[in-house]
């Protein structure tokens, strides 16, 4: 028990103190999950709203993906961005592996099936009815697709918030495609995941003390957002 | 009102198919709807009638045919969306947005790009005509459903279309708030000189706000017309027993002269009793002519009466083991018809006695069951042939009626309907 007080209070006085290094990691961390929250986001919601709004051949297949793609493992991710992004790999000559735009394209790729699932059942939820009435009012496509996004509003801040809660939280995919390098692709959790290795407890518990604040922190600002919508 | 004189049809559908599954759902050869008029579509579920205001409104792909708008044929002569524009639906669930009620109204202006000022002062005119102005600022999601509907007209009326669509838009209202928002929608209809069609089931809806009235079954139109037309004169059993005719019985006519027509009608009403009394219920064999004749001489047999010089002083009326009706209207002697007679249509007197009214066909008749039906009571009866009538509260306290009572109903030969059997 002591570790943990003594971890909890390392943990505050790193805050306190703003140290640089702790600073910085928290930074790259909120920088890297936000960006691969957000083009998580654009993808997401694009095509989780054409799945719902559209019937094609294959479509429960489709559906069947997505929902399977809730679930995919970090590890298998960073696995194959890792091979992807290997010298030799397809995408080799971009030079970007064990660079932060690696862990930001891991972290888009496990957070994408998250808010696709969230709004493709976001989207089913609506009354069929909905997309003729907006039809009926004089909408273009465009303009229906948009007023169906924010009638499911509610739900898709459910997704952001699951999407950002998945990638600010997984290791896996970011120490295999950023390689913790110190000062450069060193987020949150693989300096967590370092400072237990060597033993330094103390450390490593303040760090997942502040994953947790920031975590927390941002989905208090989202979760008042959304509740705030909510009608009365 | 319907114009009376011919105007150009504002709508108009042709050849209107719909495939769903590979079955044709829709198959509506033509309709042309004029400015200003009303038109309700009748018909059981499934009968297509949100299929039809889904296609001429053009939210829903058309499998064949054409919707001319003004004259315009839509997505030829006019862009989809500029026809859409040109009208507003309002369906049997609100479907409001979740936002204000006054965002809700304003959602169709401000689709189209219209200006804030314009946007404030139209709302507000609908939400004040709508009897809605209290709840401006009230979500749409805390409203009841009677508001809700309200705020979906308020919502429709406020792009000022040129057609309105309404797909059975009381239809999960109850009775007082359905009543209230239909006198509404009635005034705000006829002030405007919106072109308007409705699917409803409720025949009261239609009566009282369409100009003419289509039926719909199986995905076509049976029968389209004046209300009074299509509720008294049915082209056939599905329609007779679709708008409320109660009454529909078999029969052969007897005769028919300067309009009036004398038809048999056997005890029970069915075709197989009428056949019975010819003799020994072996049914009908040989030409109309042989058949009549039988009649006849049942007739006399078991009444004395001869039905072909009858008079109409002659008291008709239940003759043994057939009735005789009179219905105006033209037949041939030997023709096999349907009798449709509306329950509004039968009066009731107590007891068995002359019928001193104008009436032309009057039978003694036991009442079997009296149920409640809306604002009436259905008194079920045998005159010879059940018979069906509705009457008031008082009525029934006034005349005693209870089953087992024996009455006279009566009703006039301009009441009986003819269907000639195919």
């Amino acid at each position: 028990m002591d570790i943990i007080f003594e971890g909890i209070k390392q943990a505050l006085s790193l805050l306190i103190s703003l140290d640089p290094e702790v600073m910085g990691i928290t930074w790259l961390s909120l920088k890297v999950s936000g960006t691969a929250t957000l083009i998580s986001l654009f993808i997401g919601i694009g095509i989780g709203t054409a799945v719902a709004l559209t019937s094609f051949p294959g479509r429960q297949i489709v559906v069947s993906l997505i929902n399977t793609g809730m679930a995919l493992p970090p590890v298998v991710v960073g696995l194959f961005v890792t091979i992807f992004l290997w010298r030799n790999g397809p995408f080799g000559a971009l030079e970007i592996l064990y660079t932060p735009l690696a862990i930001i394209i891991a972290q888009a790729i496990i957070a994408t099936p998250i808010v696709m699932g969230i709004t493709l059942a976001a989207m089913q939820q609506l009354p069929r009815k909905l997309r003729l009435q907006i039809l009926a009012l004089g909408a273009t496509r465009f303009q229906m697709v948009w007023l169906l996004i924010k009638e499911a509003k509610l739900s898709l801040m459910a997704a952001v918030m699951a999407g950002f809660g998945g990638v600010i939280s997984e290791v896996g995919a970011s120490i295999m495609v950023g390689g913790n390098i110190k000062g450069y692709t060193r987020v949150l959790t693989t300096a967590t995941v370092m400072e237990t290795s060597k033993g330094n407890f103390d450390v490593a518990i303040a760090l997942g003390v502040i994953l947790l604040i920031f975590a927390f922190a941002i989905n208090l600002v989202l979760t008042r957002v959304q509740q705030r919508e909510r009608p009365r | 009102m319907t114009p009376n004189t011919p105007s150009s049809p504002i709508l108009s559908g042709e050849n209107i198919q719909v495939q769903r599954g590979g079955k044709r759902i829709l198959d509506v050869s033509s309709l042309n709807i004029v400015p200003g008029e009303i038109l309700s579509l009748i018909g059981p579920n499934g009968a297509g009638k949100t299929t039809l205001l889904q296609a001429l409104s053009q939210l829903i792909r058309l499998g064949k045919g054409d919707i001319y708008f003004q004259g315009k044929k839509v997505g030829v002569d006019m862009a989809p969306l500029d026809y859409r524009r040109c009208l507003a639906m309002v369906f049997q669930e609100a479907l409001l947005f979740d936002t204000t009620v006054y965002a809700n109204v304003a959602s169709g202006l401000k689709i189209r790009g219209a200006k804030s000022s314009e946007i404030v002062s139209i709302v507000n005119t609908r939400l004040e005509q709508f009897g809605i102005a209290h709840l401006r600022d009230r979500s749409a999601k805390t409203l009841s459903g009677g508001e809700a509907q309200r705020t979906s007209l308020a919502r429709a009326f406020a792009i000022e279309p040129q057609l309105l669509f309404l797909d059975e838009p009381f239809a999960a209202l109850d009775p007082p708030t359905r009543e209230a928002l239909l006198e509404d929608l009635n005034r705000v209809l006829r002030a405007s000189g919106t072109t308007a069609i409705m699917a409803t089931h409720d025949q009261g809806e239609a009566l009282r706000l369409s100009d003419r009235i289509a039926v719909m079954n199986d995905g076509r139109i049976v029968q389209i017309g004046p209300p009074v037309e299509v509720m008294n004169h049915p082209i056939d059993e599905f329609i007779a027993s679709f708008v409320g005719v109660e009454t529909i019985i078999e029969g052969r006519v007897i005769k028919c002269e300067r309009g009036m027509a004398t038809i048999a009608v056997n005890k029970g009403g069915n075709s197989a009793a009428a056949h019975a009394f010819t003799g020994g219920g072996a049914g009908v064999n040989g030409s109309d002519h042989a058949f009549l004749k039988k009649t006849v001489d049942a007739m006399k047999d078991f009444s004395g009466v001869d039905p072909i010089n009858a008079t109409p002083s002659t008291p008709l009326g239940t003759l043994g083991e057939v009735s005789l009706l009179e219905a105006a209207g033209q037949a041939e002697a030997g023709e096999q018809i349907l009798c449709c007679i509306r329950p509004e249509h039968v009066t009731l007197s107590p007891g068995v006695r002359p019928d001193r009214s104008s009436a032309r066909n009057a039978f003694p008749s036991v009442i079997i069951r009296i149920s409640p039906a809306g604002a009436f009571y259905k008194v079920h009866m045998n005159g010879g042939f059940p018979l069906v009538a509705y009457v008031t509260v008082q009525s029934i306290e006034d005349l005693d009626l209870r089953t087992g009572a024996t009455v006279t109903a009566s009703f006039k030969a301009t009441a009986v309907h003819m269907i000639r059997r195919g």
